[in-house]
């Protein structure tokens, strides 16, 4: 196909998905005012999307780059603080002497505000862990990032103004359904787009072989640090979000834990499969928040509460998947307009 | 062709155990509106397990002593009280998800907690946009209750508390200079060491070092080898048991040897069998002690002993007690499980006759009550005096 | 200057702790170039063997010589086991698999063993009550206790002997030559695998003989989450001194137990643990070989 009807496709692609937004929106408003979805389930929705913006921002520096990162709950961290004390100790004061607070057009504007402010400070943040880590192959940057992940979080304890070691309190409750889900399809776009590019062939031969890559021109440098920028950037979008959904923020939030979970949906759903990761982190999220309800099991008069076993189950999972399927459910397969015109011409033989 | 279609509903089964996994949409009750009868639901969230399991577990024995007693005499207008009960791990994001879960999914026309300040701090918010009464048994950071008008407490503040321990410091044990060790993860500590500092201060006294630590940390022999150089006549140590102890017991390695002073943070049993002896002679603020002459006291600690194997109970388990009955005497006079009523008459509480004082909740939500100072000796916490605010 | 000396010891003491579990994570990575992220819960998997031996056989009220000495090899025999099951179990069957799945291996494992202790033992910190007699010994104004003593003695004991058992015996000689080219070792006809057993059991004894210790003598609660923070800094300790280096990891230690003290007795004391990464990032960017160690040369 020529260029420009490539180029079309895409843009059908994400005009029908904008389209799909407006649809969904419009039914969990309805669903949620006539008491038919209920809070919890809405949350672990908004959840959903939150872990889908971090699974795939990971996924664009783990999977596609080929660089080991472990430290992008500090990148998400970032994003969630500097956006909250950005809305609420410089937005939301002069926004509040204009009149302009509470009215939706407002919050609007003061989100955006402050996922601009998150995704500016976590592409610093990306800029800054990316280029010492330039240097360093492997296992040796994966303990960077760790190390790099930690420092933040433990940078973010120390500073009073938000809260340090107590957390951040009182943070106004600015996102939506819509804004989320929005965010997550431009990411979904960008990622795809560049995957399918001419210029996302650089990132998959970074990642196959640098040294091979730069043998042929490819500014291997370059690419792993606009990776690293790209990785931080909406991972620190997927912070703010968060942060504005909660309402409260704590350092624990962003630690090597959360680092690993994130890590896990990309490995689960496969490294370089970016619906692989969108599937993961739906999965998990939903079972790791449905596995709460289970009943407290009680065994020779011990009773093992549900949150206790979820991590367990958890960490059994993941070794599991390394044993036996270490690519991941959907390994580098990706689903789009491919996979549809395969069925639709099998539909017709 | 058939490699296709089984994958197809491979995949198809994968999204369908999503959307169970979601838990799918069904009509959700309105918080707390629909109980007219049968048991009244009453949510508690504690620390059952975690760094400080022993508050979650004291407080709930007071709570369980109310419920069944109030339940024997058939309940409140003949409704008995169902307790809901909602492990928060020690940790404040739990906290939130615990509150979430008895208010949304359980219906709870109330909810009883937090003992942490940090947890309380970290839920109410939740319960005040819920509009759902939160009453909590010990938390003494004043914050508390400034969340909103939803939110009481029946216990003292910490301006009060910092202020108390103190003045028994410098009055008392008549000490010029003290050192400080602060958990800075925890709002209570932070909170208490200010007052204490403030209060201090002003009365002469000097502090002569400030250190902190992390709930959590296993030591802490950096911080007091600089604060023994700063020759300290007492440190006051305003956190939570669980370190507390270590702390002592490092400290007396290290060769300090003054008295530490504390906060009601430090109300466990498990205190002394992390300290050893080295937490001899020490003090700390509290809300009652069982020692108490007060019949009402003597009362409540015997029917404690009874129920719960010959345990003596602490403050929380007090408090936890006084807590609950507050919150069902609360019901009674409003005359109905309305949240907002049942609100309403909370705020009006004057003069309820509790085992930690007569506790009446003022304009800002707190309970106004005197202090004890209790000194450890061997295994007991011994009385000392009372402070009145 | 008493105060500065006192820190000295404490961060002597802190060393000693790291350095025996650096060393277990240094020669795991010597022989398998695998981060082993559950090395930190065998130490703490030794913490709280120790407790269940001390209080179930209510050994604290008989403390002496040959009690400790019971506990401690106790202890060590547990998670000599436990390091050889999960070798087994987890490591061997993805030995020539990339390193990265090795590492998630790793780190899933390291959860298990956290979230397996909070199910088994509860999140509840414990104590243990003294089995050895633990009193304070002032040496000219400076405060050394019996037990820190003998942590450091039995520390320095320990690596002395490893360090024999690599230098003078067959198998030392088997788990250098694997740490050098593991397919050559395995044309000479050395049992890899058993050499890599081995590995495993010292190392985990190791970590479970500075986790008894540290939970007998220094009076700390333990809990099933414990051993996550020593264990990244012991890391941290191994990769300063160089990795894969014996000396290396004991130096490692000792060096970060050091700093840890002055940092921590100092204005900065909330820092203490981002010190160690600083650390580490430093390190890896100046010299990624550690201080005793050799700069690695990546073939093409």
């Amino acid at each position: 196909m020529s260029r420009r009807q490539f180029w079309l496709w895409r843009l059908i692609s994400v005009g029908a998905a904008l389209a799909a937004l407006l649809g969904a929106n419009a039914l969990i408003i309805s669903l949620r005012s006539t008491g038919w979805l209920d809070d919890y389930t809405y949350r672990v929705i908004m959840l959903c999307g939150i872990n889908i913006l971090l699974a795939v921002s990971l996924n664009l520096i783990n999977g596609i780059t080929g660089q080991f990162s472990i430290g992008h709950a500090g990148f998400q961290g970032v994003g969630a603080y500097t956006s909250a004390a950005f809305t609420v100790f410089v937005v939301s004061p002069w926004m509040r002497e204009r009149g302009l607070q509470g009215t939706p057009t407002g919050d609007s504007a003061l989100l955006i505000a402050g996922i601009i402010a998150g995704a500016v400070c976590a592409s610093l943040a990306g800029l800054f862990v990316g280029i010492p880590s330039l240097r360093l192959r492997g296992d040796y940057l994966a303990i960077a990032t760790l190390g790099f992940g930690e420092i933040i979080r433990v940078t973010i304890l120390n500073i009073e103004q938000v809260g340090g070691a107590r957390g951040f309190y009182g943070i106004p409750l600015l996102t939506t359904f819509f804004w989320l889900y929005l965010a997550v399809i431009v990411l979904l776009a960008l990622s795809r787009n560049l995957l399918v590019s001419t210029q996302g062939l650089a990132f998959l031969a970074v990642r196959d072989d640098e040294i091979a890559a730069e043998a042929v021109g490819v500014y291997s440098t370059r690419i792993k640090v606009i990776a690293f920028v790209t990785g931080a950037c909406f991972a620190g979008i997927a912070g703010a979000l968060y942060a504005h959904f909660d309402g409260y923020l704590n350092p624990d939030n962003f630690r090597l834990d959360q680092s690993i979970i994130i890590l896990t949906m990309v490995v689960l759903g496969g490294q370089g499969s970016i619906t692989g990761s969108v599937l993961s982190a739906v999965l998990l999220t939903a079972v790791l928040e449905w596995l709460r309800f289970l009943p407290t099991i009680t065994v020779g008069g011990r009773a093992f509460s549900p949150s206790e076993l979820r991590m367990v189950f958890f960490s059994l999972m993941l070794i599991l998947l390394m044993l036996w399927r270490q690519t991941g459910l959907l390994g580098r397969r990706e689903f789009g307009w491919h996979v549809v015109r395969q069925y639709w011409r099998l539909l017709r033989t | 062709m058939v490699r296709i279609c089984a994958k197809s509903v491979l995949w198809l089964s994968v999204v369908t155990g999503i959307v169970f996994a979601l838990g799918g949409c069904k009509p959700a009750s309105r918080p707390g509106a629909s109980n007219s009868s049968g048991d009244i639901p009453v949510g508690v969230y504690l620390s059952f397990t975690g760094s400080t399991a022993t508050f979650g577990e004291s407080t709930f024995k007071g709570i369980q002593l109310a419920t069944e007693e109030i339940n024997a005499q058939g309940g409140i207008n003949g409704r008995k009280i169902a307790l809901h009960k909602e492990d928060d791990r020690s940790d404040a994001q739990e906290a939130r998800s615990a509150v979430t879960k008895l208010i949304q999914r359980d219906g709870v026309v109330a909810v009883l907690g937090e003992v942490a300040s940090s947890r309380s701090l970290a839920a109410a918010p939740i319960c005040q946009e819920n509009k759902i009464p939160m009453i909590s048994p010990s938390s003494t950071n004043p914050q508390v209750t400034q969340v909103g008008d939803y939110i009481f407490r029946v216990c003292f503040i910490d301006p009060f508390q910092g202020a108390v321990m103190a003045k028994f410091a410098a009055e008392t044990l008549k000490v010029k200079r003290v050192a400080v060790l602060t958990d800075v993860k925890n709002d209570y500590s932070v909170g208490l060491a200010k007052y204490f500092k403030e209060t201090f201060t002003k009365l002469g006294g000097q502090i002569v070092a400030e250190k902190s630590y992390s709930e959590g940390d296993p030591d802490f022999r950096a911080q007091l080898t600089a604060i023994k150089a700063a020759n300290p006549e007492a440190i006051f140590v305003p956190g939570y048991y669980s370190e507390v102890g270590t702390i002592a017991r490092q400290a007396r390695e290290l060769g300090i040897r003054v008295p530490f002073l504390g906060g009601d943070g430090w109300d466990s049993p498990k205190l002394v069998e992390g300290a050893g002896n080295a937490l001899e002679g020490s003090y700390f603020s509290n809300h009652y002690s069982h020692e108490s002459t007060d019949p009402a006291v003597q009362r409540f600690v015997a029917k404690f002993k009874q129920r719960f194997n010959g345990e003596v109970p602490d403050a929380l388990a007090a408090l936890g007690y006084d807590a609950a009955n507050i919150l069902f005497d609360a019901i009674r006079r409003a005359g109905s499980t309305d949240p907002t009523k049942i609100r309403d008459a909370l705020a009006q509480t004057k003069d309820f006759p509790g085992v930690t004082g007569r506790i009446t909740i003022d304009a800002d939500r707190n309970a106004v009550k005197p202090a004890v100072i209790l000194q450890i000796r061997g295994k007991e916490f011994k009385y000392v005096q009372t402070i009145q605010p | 200057m008493e105060v500065y000396l006192q820190q000295l010891i404490n961060g002597v003491q802190y060393g000693s702790i790291y350095a025996l579990i650096a060393v277990g994570y240094t020669m795991v990575y010597g022989v398998l170039r695998l981060i082993n992220f559950a090395h930190g819960d065998i130490y703490m998997l030794g913490a709280f063997v120790a407790y269940y031996v001390v209080t179930g056989l209510a050994l604290h009220q008989h403390p002496s010589v040959g009690n400790f000495l019971f506990v401690l090899i106790v202890s060590m025999a547990v998670c000599a086991l436990a390091g050889v099951l999960i070798e087994r179990l987890a490591y061997r069957p993805i030995r020539n698999a990339p390193r990265l799945t090795a590492l998630i291996t790793a780190i899933g494992v390291s959860l298990l063993l956290e979230n397996g202790g909070i199910v088994v033992f509860g999140a509840d910190p414990k104590y243990i009550p003294t089995v050895l007699q633990s009193s304070v010994a002032p040496r000219g104004g400076l405060y050394i206790s019996e037990g820190q003593v003998i942590m450091l003695a039995a520390s320095v004991l320990f690596m002395l002997i490893l360090r024999f058992i690599v230098m003078s015996t067959r198998f030392g000689r088997a788990v250098r030559a694997i740490s050098y080219d593991i397919d050559a070792a395995r044309l000479m006809g050395i049992d890899v695998d058993r050499a890599i057993t081995l590995t495993f059991a010292l190392g985990s004894a190791l970590a479970g003989a500075a986790g008894m210790m540290v939970a007998t003598f220094t009076s700390v609660k333990i809990t099933p989450l414990f051993g996550l923070l020593p264990g990244v800094k012991a890391f941290v300790a191994a990769v300063l001194g160089g990795i894969g280096n014996i000396p290396g990891a004991v130096l490692g230690g000792i060096l970060m137990g050091i700093i840890e003290a002055f940092v921590g007795g100092s204005a900065l004391t909330t820092y203490r643990d981002a010190i160690a990464f600083m650390i580490l990032i430093i390190v890896l960017l100046l010299r990624p070989g550690g201080i005793l160690g050799k700069a690695v040369v990546e073939k093409v």
